[in-house]
């Protein structure tokens, strides 16, 4: 890798952990997923920093192109960020279907209270 | 009436027409607001309840032959659009060539899980005895145009009785229809992946119980 793309993988990784260090101080962020995006900035850093590691991680695993490895862990990743995002989006389209389901319920209990039971 | 997030002011017309109106804060779809009626009906303990739309397709006329059926022994009556009526007088309901072929063959996937005959299952005109109100206000399945087939299936899963009751349909009287081709194909997709995943869950729910 030439220096300057070094650089520029340098300061883009270091750019994104400072991001979302930032979310997570304004309180953006739900803890869960802070911590997530947080260990994956963290291991992102190093390499970032030290391209070489790349290398040796390929060879342990057998692959011979190093820039596979990182591709094949990122995908594998986003895709199960993905899943995981549309099975949580579900269970919270269930919650806001249910209380929104109650609360019309509720509204129309207390519209048909006689007077004296409105508070 | 549950209104369901329209903007216009169907429920003080309804209200002032003598309806209770249950306003729903934003629309969830036909099964959930069919969901939120009857969690209403069971809520205040009624021992009959009847789904009907309401665009006026459905004619009210309709619910005396529907109760009658629950008068009979049925738990759950179904207004189908398709059946033979003896009477005759009543009209086909006319529905375009694909729109008829998904009604066929969701009347043979019904038919394939519980054996059972029926013309037309995706009717939304249904009259419920207070069993089936009680198990369907707690698994109505709220996915969009899943709800009328997987409700019925539901039911016949229970073990309960329906039967389907010829009804006339009327012209709409407002409002536009809520599919068109692709979005239609799309919806009976997901019913079907709905029904299948619901059946097979139910499967397991009976193992289970046996095992």
């Amino acid at each position: 890798m030439s220096t300057r793309a070094h650089v520029v993988v340098l300061l883009v990784t270091a750019g994104t952990a400072l991001f979302i260090l930032r979310l997570v101080r304004l309180r953006q962020l739900r803890s869960k997923y802070a911590l997530l995006w947080l260990t994956i900035g963290v291991l992102m850093l190093p390499l970032a920093a030290f391209p070489g590691m790349l290398n040796t991680v390929s060879r342990w695993f057998g692959v011979y192109y190093a820039p596979t490895t990182f591709l094949f862990l990122a995908t594998g990743f986003l895709f199960l960020v993905v899943v995981h995002f549309s099975w949580e989006l579900s269970r919270l389209e269930t919650r806001v279907r249910n209380l929104a389901e109650d609360l019309a319920l509720l509204r129309s209990e207390v519209e048909d209270a006689p007077e004296p039971d409105r508070v | 009436m549950i209104d369901d997030g329209s903007r216009d002011a169907t429920a003080a017309v309804a209200r002032a027409g003598g309806a209770h109106a249950v306003e729903l804060p934003f629309n969830v779809g036909v099964g959930g607001a069919v969901r939120t009626g009857l969690h209403f009906a069971r809520d205040r303990g009624y021992d009959r309840a009847v789904v009907i739309d309401a665009d006026g397709q459905h004619d009210p006329g309709g619910i005396s032959d529907l109760l009658d059926a629950l008068d009979h022994g049925a738990d759950m009556a179904v207004g189908s659009r398709f059946a033979d009526d003896p009477n005759t007088d009543k009209e086909a309901y006319k529905v375009g060539r694909t729109r008829r072929r998904a009604m066929r063959f969701l009347s043979l996937v019904v038919r394939a899980l519980t054996g059972q005959r029926f013309t037309d299952t995706t009717s939304g005109f249904r009259a419920l005895d207070r069993p089936v109100i009680e198990l369907l206000a707690r698994e109505y399945p709220v996915e969009y145009l899943a709800d009328t087939v997987e409700a019925l299936l539901i039911t016949l899963n229970a073990g309960f009785r329906v039967q389907e009751v010829p009804i006339a349909m009327r012209p709409r009287a407002a409002g536009t229809p809520s599919t068109r081709s692709i979005k239609l194909v799309l919806n009976y997709l997901r019913l079907l992946v709905g029904i299948l995943s619901s059946a097979s869950r139910r499967a397991r729910l009976r193992r289970k119980e046996r095992g």
